[in-house]
């Protein structure tokens, strides 16, 4: 046989939305009635015939078609409500296909949330068991298994606490460490890496990477590219129910974000904001990152070079003691580092008239990932110009070239730098 | 298309599961069913055990429920009323037909809400949803245990011979066990839908309880009216009771077939209305 274990034909889901969707889901049982006589002869023929086209539905897949090998890790990516779940709840044979159909070879285990099925009341040990009977386990695995789960939990004293008690970093360790100990040939993960401790992560992380080692097949879908780069070594990327590509992690995972990054260019907010500052601004008339003038997004490979040149103008005044820098911040906000005009230079740089001024970054030690840069220049008198969030700048992962670069999970930090390690046996 | 039953964890199984768009109306998985029975026994484990988690009294109320309802209906129908109950003490007479009502009523309740209590689970991971209504039916039989010890002591202290017609007990309870189930199947696959199920419920378990004769006896219904009585599938249940524990001296085996024809219905209805709107309860819950 074929080493497909999962194949997927022209999958489509079609859900209804808006006011129907009201009245579909808590819809009022004289509604029902009142069309019962005509539903059986209406539902005869909806099921013979094609589906029509009704107005409030909306395709939450469509033609969706990929094949997965054993031993293959398949990640899914792709904006919020793309579909990427919709997808994954049919794998996992929660909801049925509207059309087209799925064969699966193996034994399923699917981790949509971790924790289903535990109950407050119960104690760790019983919800030990009760958790693996809902993600399919036998008794006697778990028997076996028991043990182990409690290790990986760190938990074993609390083992006969109602979990009510449990504080929410345990409760999270209880839940991962037994949906870590299935052992499906196919693994449905949704985004339930997001949470939990860090360490702890880490540490779930690592197992999946031995269950791939294993032969298994497995399916994840992430907002981390990060995670996604580092587990996957194909990536589907998935909008509006549709694939968009599929093929090689770190291609797919560049191409997506390239489109992101149009997606916020296309966003009113950051355009107008850059004009607005554009006539506002004391110093900054033009800025150029990597030979594309902003505003623009920006796109690079881990550990590639930035080249930030920046055209100023000082409207006819002397600016003394003329100081810039560049400033990177994280996607949420926080500031990471910043690259400014060297401290032996303060005092000797004055400035009239129009300059140029670049600054160049060699091997950016960024993870992947997506910032936020921000330009700023002050002179004796204080600030004198500031340009907040002016782009993003994303970091693609470059898996080719980073032989000795440690491999990082965004929990990790923010940087990426090589280390020389001597190991020796003692 | 079933799947495997063995787990062999590094072994690849050469069995294939087909996920296609829904099918007729009789798509019934038995042997699917039957892989999961663990987690129906979980599931029943858990009902069970979380059931008096937090309560004083604990399993207590088991006992207590059924004792004060039939202090309370002794004392009106017994004695105020001062209806006929066989020549047997009044509390025993109804504390015989409680006895499988509050197994009915309670395996109804449960099992009628147990979709939408589990809804976390349904919307999260694959099982056949027949085990979650099952499985809160059986958590009933617990209480049942219970308060059936206390029956048995209580016809020991009003000295009524037992029989051998004890032996078809196990059958009445099948039969109200039974009767929960389709009506449950119908009612808890309604309200993933339809919430009204929520709020026709308490009624309509109260209509049923006053319909069936548990503080009264059969024997004060008009004759011209028995063959309505006969309808309820609970009549059968209770007289059936009656019969196997009082040792009521009419003839109840038109009354049990009766019963048994309906709740056959009622539960293949309900199986083949479960099974259809199955494949939506993810999508509409």
């Amino acid at each position: 046989m074929s080493d497909t274990v999962i194949r997927v034909e022209n999958l489509s889901k079609r859900y209804r939305i808006g006011s129907s969707q009201g009245h579909f889901k808590y819809g009022s049982l004289r509604d029902s009635l009142a069309n019962a006589v005509k539903a059986p002869f209406r539902r005869l023929r909806s099921s013979s015939d094609s589906l029509k086209e009704a107005p409030k539905h909306i395709w939450a897949l469509k033609d969706v078609s990929f094949e997965v090998k054993r031993g293959e890790v398949l990640g899914i990516i792709g904006r919020n409500g793309a579909g990427k779940t919709t997808l994954l709840k049919i794998l996992s044979r929660i909801t049925k296909p509207t059309e087209g159909h799925v064969r699966l070879r193996g034994r399923v285990g699917s981790l949509l949330e971790v924790g289903t099925g535990f109950h407050p009341e119960l104690t760790g040990r019983e919800n030990i068991y009760l958790n693996g009977a809902v993600l399919g386990m036998k008794r006697i695995e778990i028997d076996r298994k028991f043990d182990e789960i409690v290790d990986f939990a760190e938990i074993e004293q609390f083992l006969d606490t109602p979990i009510k008690h449990y504080s929410s970093g345990m409760y999270m360790r209880l839940a991962f460490a037994v949906a870590a100990h299935m052992e499906p040939d196919i693994l449905l993960i949704d985004e339930v890496l997001a949470v939990g401790d860090l360490a702890f992560q880490k540490k779930c992380l690592g197992k999946m990477e031995k269950v791939t080692q294993e032969g298994r097949a497995i399916i994840f879908i992430s907002h981390n590219m990060n995670s996604i780069s580092h587990l996957c070594n194909r990536v589907i990327w998935i909008d509006l129910g549709r694939i968009i590509s599929d093929g090689n992690a770190d291609d797919v995972i560049s191409n997506y974000l390239k489109t992101q990054q149009s997606f916020f260019k296309n966003s009113k907010l950051k355009a107008e904001e850059w004009n607005i500052r554009n006539k506002s601004h004391k110093f900054f008339k033009e800025i150029t990152i990597n030979g594309i003038s902003l505003p623009a997004e920006i796109v690079l490979k881990q550990k590639s070079e930035l080249i930030i040149q920046i055209i100023g103008e000082s409207d006819g005044m002397l600016l003394r003691n003329f100081r810039s820098g560049v400033h990177i911040s994280s996607e949420e906000g926080g500031r990471i580092m910043t690259y400014g005009t060297p401290w032996s230079a303060i005092g000797d740089i004055n400035i009239k008239g129009k300059v140029s001024l670049t600054c160049k970054i060699e091997g950016l030690p960024l993870i992947p990932g997506r910032y936020l840069i921000s330009l700023g220049c002050s002179t004796d008198h204080g600030s004198l110009d500031w340009l907040e969030n002016i782009c993003f700048l994303t970091i693609t992962p470059d898996k080719q070239n980073s032989s000795r670069l440690p491999q990082i999970y965004k929990t990790h930090g923010y940087f990426l730098t090589e280390s020389f390690w001597d190991i020796e046996e003692l | 298309m079933s799947i495997e039953t063995e787990l062999v964890p590094t072994e690849f199984e050469e069995s294939e599961i087909l996920i296609s768009p829904s099918q007729g109306l009789f798509s019934l998985e038995l042997g699917d069913l039957w892989h999961y029975r663990e987690l129906f026994y979980f599931l029943a484990w858990r009902d069970i055990k979380v059931r008096y988690k937090q309560t004083v009294l604990g399993a207590a109320w088991a006992v207590l429920q059924p004792l004060l309802s039939m202090a309370l209906l002794s004392l009106i129908f017994g004695y105020f009323l001062g209806l006929p109950s066989g020549g047997v003490p009044y509390p025993a007479f109804t504390f015989t037909a409680l006895i499988p009502w509050q197994l009915f009523a309670y395996a109804l309740s449960q099992s009628s809400e147990s979709l939408v209590a589990d809804r976390n689970l349904i919307t999260k991971v694959y099982f056949p949803r027949l085990v979650v209504p099952l499985s809160s039916v059986a958590a009933g039989l617990m209480d049942f245990a219970i308060s059936f010890v206390i029956l048995i002591g209580m016809l020991l202290l009003f000295r009524i011979p037992l029989s051998w017609r004890i032996l078809t007990l196990p059958a009445f309870v099948l039969l109200a066990l039974l009767c929960a189930m389709g009506v449950g199947l119908w009612f808890s696959a309604l309200n993933v839908q339809y919430r009204d199920v929520r709020y026709a419920l308490p009624f309509l378990t109260q209509f049923w309880f006053f319909a069936t004769p548990i503080a009264y006896s059969i024997e004060i219904v008009p004759e011209n009216w028995r063959w309505v009585y006969s309808l309820n599938p609970m009549t059968g249940v209770v007289e059936g009771f009656r019969w196997a524990l009082l040792g009521t001296d009419y003839t109840i085996g038109p009354l049990v077939l009766v019963s048994s024809v309906i709740v056959l219905l009622v539960l293949l209805s309900g199986l083949a209305y479960f099974n259809h709107m199955e494949d939506k309860f993810a999508d509409v819950i």
